[in-house]
């Protein structure tokens, strides 16, 4: 999975072989392309920019261009094996009602996210008073698609409102492996599987 | 020496295949009448029709282009749209003008002769080499005029399903088309489920919506209201109704375009003229326009064959046949679907599209979906757009 995001090589890591993925919001469909080539996956993908559904066809993928506010509902129960929400979630207008279908759409689901509670993030504003801009959340605060920021623990306290089980968690720090332990403050970025 | 397939020799381009590739050498096909330009045959039939009626002989008037690989696995069927025809990338024989896709289909193009076999075929009911109410009924002696049977998008399937075995093709590698086009491309997967490896569906709809029905419905009265229409008996008096065939090409002409691009590409524009005349000739050039479509198309086509397939296209309705869940219509088939739409066109809006993508996805078929931007409107599937040329490129050429 060489040449993957860090956040999608452990998602990629951890699909099963030649099982049904749904990547949501899956960019230019590079994910998907990695775990059809190395895993037999059968992966199909929504993304919402035009430009990338492009791409991603161009790749031999099936991806449908739309809204994951929007088409998730036309998605039947239970449709495939996973379902991957990568650094997408803090992008859509109801993470809460995204996470319900993801856990419906599929048996399982990822979920990445950077995480806002990362201590960085907390200095930025601390010392700074100014909202953060760096590598995981490039964008200005007038600018950002990342209109839900979300922390780990916030994460986690609406997976257990919701009854979602988390199977695994992964956390990064720059693109290598960060402990569990303090991860809201340590973690730059989070990596979960979950079910209900 | 290989021989120059036909766009190729238009545009001055050549290139050595290897021989050895081709299941049909490029001599024998050159030599086999049933490939290439303007071609024409008439089969047996008979060919059954979703109105009861029987169809024999049936006649084709097709065109194909390029040469069948050695294990016939890239054949390409064009599916052309209602006053479409075979002449996909070669001249118009009447108007002289390019191919209606040359944008799409020629030599380094999305759809290449110099990969693909591409089969483009006259639709059953039109006006241009295939069986329609301007064909002869051999009963009578006189062309069928009304007494052609009406037909629908399965029936235009079918007969293309036996042209295809007519010319030795089992499966195809694809099946491509745009607005009526897009209809049949869709039957395609439905009628021959096994037969189709790949579907593109450009600015289509899987059914007819009552504005579409109402549309055609003006175009069809417009024909009728014409003295020279003569309940569809104009043929021996060679006096067609182009009055009313040019009304209802007006009408039509309308719905492929959208409101920004007229307003852009005439405005309020006057012809050639510095005020208004307070009269009746054409003083705005956007009737001036659709005066010159209107009248430009009723020499390139029957007035009957446009009731016959504004009929079709009404009747057309994917998923009545299956229960009215058009996903159950898809369950047959393993096609791979892409379907594109464009975000002005309201003939057949990206809704339509979104319905037969989740259709698909209901049926767990494998489907990609883009909505493209256009300021063309309908009419956009038509022009130059290098975003759905990379996207059926893209499609066909990386297919797993």
């Amino acid at each position: 999975m060489s040449g993957l995001r860090p956040d999608l090589a452990i998602i990629a890591r951890n699909v099963d072989a030649n099982a049904r993925v749904l990547d949501i919001g899956c960019g230019d469909g590079a994910l998907m392309a990695a775990l059809r080539d190395e895993r037999g996956v059968d992966a199909r993908g929504l993304e919402i920019d035009p430009a990338n559904v492009s791409a991603a066809v161009a790749r031999g993928l099936s991806v449908v261009q739309g809204d994951a506010d929007i088409e998730l509902a036309g998605y039947p129960d239970q449709a495939f094996d996973y379902a991957i929400l990568s650094r997408t979630l803090q992008t859509t207008r109801r993470p809460d009602r995204v996470l319900d279908h993801l856990v419906r759409i599929g048996r399982q689901a990822f979920v990445s996210f950077p995480n806002f509670a990362h201590w960085r993030v907390r200095a930025s504003l601390l010392f700074g008073g100014r909202m953060p801009v760096n590598r995981l959340l490039p964008e200005r605060w007038y600018d950002t698609p990342n209109i839900h920021h979300v922390t780990i623990d916030d994460f986690r306290a609406m997976v257990a409102e919701r009854g979602i089980t988390i199977d695994c968690e992964w956390f990064l720090s720059g693109d290598k492996r960060a402990r569990p332990a303090g991860a809201n403050i340590f973690a730059e970025h989070a990596v979960f599987l979950l079910h209900r | 020496m290989a021989q120059r397939h036909p766009i190729g020799k238009k545009i001055g381009r050549q290139r050595r295949l290897n021989p050895r590739a081709h299941g049909l050498s490029q001599r024998a096909m050159s030599s086999d009448a049933r490939f290439g330009l303007r071609r024409h045959a008439s089969l047996p039939g008979p060919l059954a029709l979703d109105s009861g009626a029987a169809l024999s002989p049936v006649e084709f008037g097709y065109e194909s282009y390029g040469t069948l690989n050695a294990d016939r696995s890239n054949a390409v069927l064009i599916c052309h749209a209602l006053t479409g025809d075979q002449y996909v990338a070669s001249d118009h024989p009447l108007t002289g003008k390019p191919g209606w896709w040359s944008r799409m289909v020629g030599p380094g193009k999305p759809i290449d002769p110099e990969r693909h076999f591409i089969v483009c075929s006259n639709v059953l009911g039109s006006c241009m080499g295939s069986s329609g109410p301007a064909t002869i009924d051999p009963a009578t002696g006189e062309p069928f005029a009304m007494h052609f049977p009406v037909i629908t998008i399965r029936d235009m399937v079918r007969a293309q399903g036996m042209l295809l075995d007519h010319l030795g093709i089992e499966r195809l590698h694809a099946v491509v088309g745009g607005s009526m086009g897009g209809m049949q491309a869709l039957s395609w997967a439905v009628a021959f489920p096994n037969r189709v490896d790949a579907v593109v569906v450009i600015a289509s709809t899987a059914r007819h919506s009552a504005q579409n029905i109402a549309f055609h419905e003006v175009g069809r009265q417009a024909i009728m209201a014409d003295p020279k229409w003569r309940e569809g008996d104009y043929y021996a008096a060679n006096d067609p109704p182009a009055a009313g065939l040019a009304v209802a090409r007006m009408a039509a002409h309308i719905t492929y375009l959208s409101e920004a691009g007229l307003t852009e590409k005439f405005g309020r524009k006057l012809q050639e003229r510095e005020a208004k005349t307070f009269g009746f000739d054409a003083d705005f050039q956007v009737e001036s326009y659709l005066r010159y479509q209107g009248l430009s198309f009723t020499d390139r086509f029957d007035a009957n064959a446009y009731l016959y397939i504004t009929r079709a296209m009404d009747y057309f309705d994917l998923g009545e046949e299956h229960g009215g869940l058009l996903a159950n219509a898809f369950r047959a088939t393993d096609a791979r679907f892409c379907v594109v739409s464009f975000d002005t066109d309201w003939l057949y809006p990206t809704s339509e599209s979104r319905a037969i993508v989740q259709a698909l996805n209901a049926a767990a078929k494998r489907v990609s979906f883009v909505e493209l931007s256009s300021p063309f409107g309908h009419d956009a599937f038509l022009l130059e757009s290098p975003e759905l040329n990379a996207v059926v490129a893209g499609f066909l050429g990386n297919g797993r």
